[in-house]
């Protein structure tokens, strides 16, 4: 069993409810983010995406494109990104990581030696956001070598022959997009979510977590209702920017996380 | 050579691949759309209602078939004979309505009220406006804001027409970044709205569907050369920026082993300046807005920043089966810098009294690197792909005019 599988079963058993967050790697620097994954885990995240920074992030808000922006524009690359994961696992051992990324960046850098590399640098498994399971047959084949999850995404557009496939070939979790559109901040939760989440579940065991627009305590109390999980990206990349001079912010990020993972228990 | 040439028209395969190109990479909120998308175009093609109401306003509103016109003075200039394919003369004055046209009928089939596009030089952009405002429909096109400023005749037409032009201020600002912010309302808006993609690039269906709707061009092309010169071309030559127009023109000759195509990309200040967006010529393999293709990137697979005098072929991507085209040996890609596109530009102007838009001067460009192999028999059919006008400021300023 992997480390996400084992992590979030025992989760389960203790009848909790899975938070994971969102960091860019080199936003505001590679220093900062090692220190903030590390304010994270002792906040309770159960799990941490590491963005690695692409150019064209196309599935994510103006927030997440502007961290990768700024990430790119301090001589952030796929190497240096795997460098912070690196440096991240040496402080948190037992942490769940994901680096979470797009296609191109990791394809250019050969599928078969990122892989290699992502897993000695202590990668758990990846979301690559724009390769769905169609065209995922070698990434999953050279992941499953390299003993990596790979974690694929559903939406409310999806159809139940395509709910099938992802559940099935989701490891770790199954990531259901919470609406249709791009990451980024949102004031409500959409009405048709428990429904989607719903009959999700009624296709798998696997823990299903919700992402895209959830961003306060309250948001994460009625959709761990429903579901096994939240991700929460675009506040806590904000939160980062926002406060990345202050010398309290990770005093800040502390107290912000750990009131969502509140909302979670 | 016939056979191979022959897999061509077959091509994509069901997964959307030509060869290792094209495939489907998109957020999965999309995927249903492609889904439907790709059934509704299957049923459309099997609709000989749906082909007969699209010649219809092919011919009533776009003025089509286009002529094929003997480019007298030209051909002296160069001893060839040189025909010129005047997409410039549709309405709206580019190839881009063909498309815009098939996409808009596409959506209504589908039910779909609400329509956005990406553009670069705006031609596509017009286009889509006015295909929406024709039949009724809401409309907003993507610009990028440098676009904005170096189309701006365009962005007041597509206005007019009734749409609404949203600048992109994210990334470099052009084309490339007006597709992302197109593609994230698509992945918003799915459910409600079509999204009119302007050349051959994309997800799959789109290369599809976007080839099949401009292959009118080559289609007419074919028959009126024959009818004027009894015989096929030895060459068929068009810009490259994404694709669509050289494909539309490309694609009916693809069994015509006999028949040179030659796509000319943008050099912007020289393939060695690191200011181009010539990914055919100087890209690698790469994977962007859907589809694997050549792609200009840097060592680290992040998207290059592109220059063009020319806003629509300044895109740092290709359409994927000009990718399989070019490793298939079916096609060649070449250069063109903006310095000698204004040479273009001019010559075409004085010579025949046409003046074509900056992506076009590239092709017309081109007939200077082939002088020396032309002869008095060689027939080259250069695609016309669209008209000057909307390049006046940009052109006005590089040639000192006043």
């Amino acid at each position: 069993m992997s480390r996400l599988s084992e992590h979030f079963a025992a989760l389960r058993s203790r009848n909790e409810k899975a938070l994971v967050c969102f960091v860019t790697a080199g936003d505001p620097n590679p220093d900062a983010t090692v220190a903030l994954v590390e304010t994270l885990a002792k906040a309770g995240a159960d799990c941490v995406e590491i963005g690695i920074p692409f150019s064209d992030p196309l599935a994510d808000g103006p927030s997440i494109q502007a961290s990768s922006q700024r990430a790119l524009e301090q001589g952030m690359t796929v190497r240096k990104s795997l460098e912070v994961i690196r440096r991240i696992r040496a402080r948190v051992p037992d942490l769940p990581l994901i680096p979470m990324t797009y296609y191109n960046p990791i394809r250019h850098f050969g599928l078969t030696e990122y892989a290699r590399q992502a897993k000695e640098a202590g990668a758990d498994g990846h979301i690559v956001t724009d390769l769905t399971p169609e065209e995922a047959e070698e990434w999953k084949r050279i992941c499953i070598a390299e003993g990596l999850d790979t974690i694929f995404l559903l939406a409310p557009t999806s159809t139940t022959a395509r709910i099938e496939i992802v559940t099935a070939l989701s490891d770790g979790f199954v990531y259901c997009v919470s609406r249709t559109g791009v990451t980024g901040l949102r004031d409500d939760i959409p009405a048709e979510l428990r429904d989607v989440v719903t009959n999700i579940k009624a296709y798998t065991d696997k823990p299903v977590f919700v992402g895209f627009g959830i961003s306060r305590p309250e948001h994460v109390e009625r959709i761990v209702a429903f579901a096994d999980g939240v991700v929460v990206g675009t506040s806590l990349v904000n939160l980062i920017h926002k406060e990345r001079d202050n010398p309290d912010l990770l005093e800040i990020v502390y107290q912000y996380v750990a009131s969502l993972k509140a909302a979670t228990r | 050579m016939t056979t191979a040439t022959a897999e061509y028209a077959l091509l994509p395969d069901e997964r959307g691949r030509f060869g290792v190109y094209g495939g489907r990479f998109v957020p999965e909120t999309l995927i249903p759309a492609l889904d439907e998308l790709t059934l509704a175009y299957a049923a459309a093609q099997q609709d000989p209602a749906f082909q007969k109401e699209l010649d219809g306003h092919l011919k009533d509103y776009v003025g089509r078939a286009t002529p094929l016109y003997y480019a007298e003075r030209l051909s002296d200039e160069y001893g060839a004979k040189i025909y010129l394919k005047r997409e410039d003369l549709c309405h709206t004055g580019a190839h881009k309505i063909n498309n815009a046209l098939g996409q808009i009928l596409l959506a209504r089939r589908m039910g779909k009220p609400r329509i956005i596009a990406e553009t670069g030089a705006g031609q596509h952009g017009v286009a889509v406006a006015t295909v929406c405002a024709r039949f009724g429909v809401e409309c907003e096109v993507y610009m990028g804001e440098e676009d904005t400023q170096r189309q701006a005749l365009n962005v007041a037409r597509m206005k007019l027409l009734g749409a609404r032009v949203i600048p992109v201020t994210s990334g470099t600002a052009t084309l490339k970044d007006a597709t992302n912010e197109a593609i994230r309302d698509w992945v918003t808006n799915v459910r409600n709205t079509h999204y009119i993609i302007g050349s051959v690039v994309g997800p799959h269906p789109y290369p599809m569907i976007v080839r099949d709707f401009q292959s009118v061009i080559g289609r007419e092309a074919r028959v009126q050369i024959l009818e004027k010169e009894g015989r096929l071309p030895d060459y068929v030559i068009a810009c490259v920026g994404g694709g669509s127009n050289a494909m539309g023109i490309f694609y009916p000759f693809l069994n015509d082993g006999a028949v040179n195509l030659l796509g000319v990309e943008a050099a912007g200040e020289g393939l060695n300046s690191g200011k181009h967006c010539a990914p055919l010529t100087a890209g690698t393999l790469g994977v962007l807005h859907g589809s694997a293709s050549y792609l200009m990137q840097d060592s680290d697979g992040q998207v290059a920043v592109t220059h063009s005098i020319s806003a629509g072929l300044d895109y740092p991507g290709v359409g994927p089966e000009h990718a399989w085209m070019k490793d298939a040996g079916r096609a060649k890609y070449v250069s063109i810098t903006d310095n000698e596109a204004l040479e273009g530009l001019q010559k075409l102007a004085h010579r025949e009294g046409i003046i074509c838009a900056l992506e076009t001067a590239h092709a017309v460009a081109y007939l200077e690197k082939m002088r020396p192999q032309l002869t008095p028999e060689t027939i080259l059919i250069i695609n016309c792909s669209g008209r000057g006008d909307k390049d006046m400021n940009t052109v006005v300023q590089s040639l000192e005019l006043t």
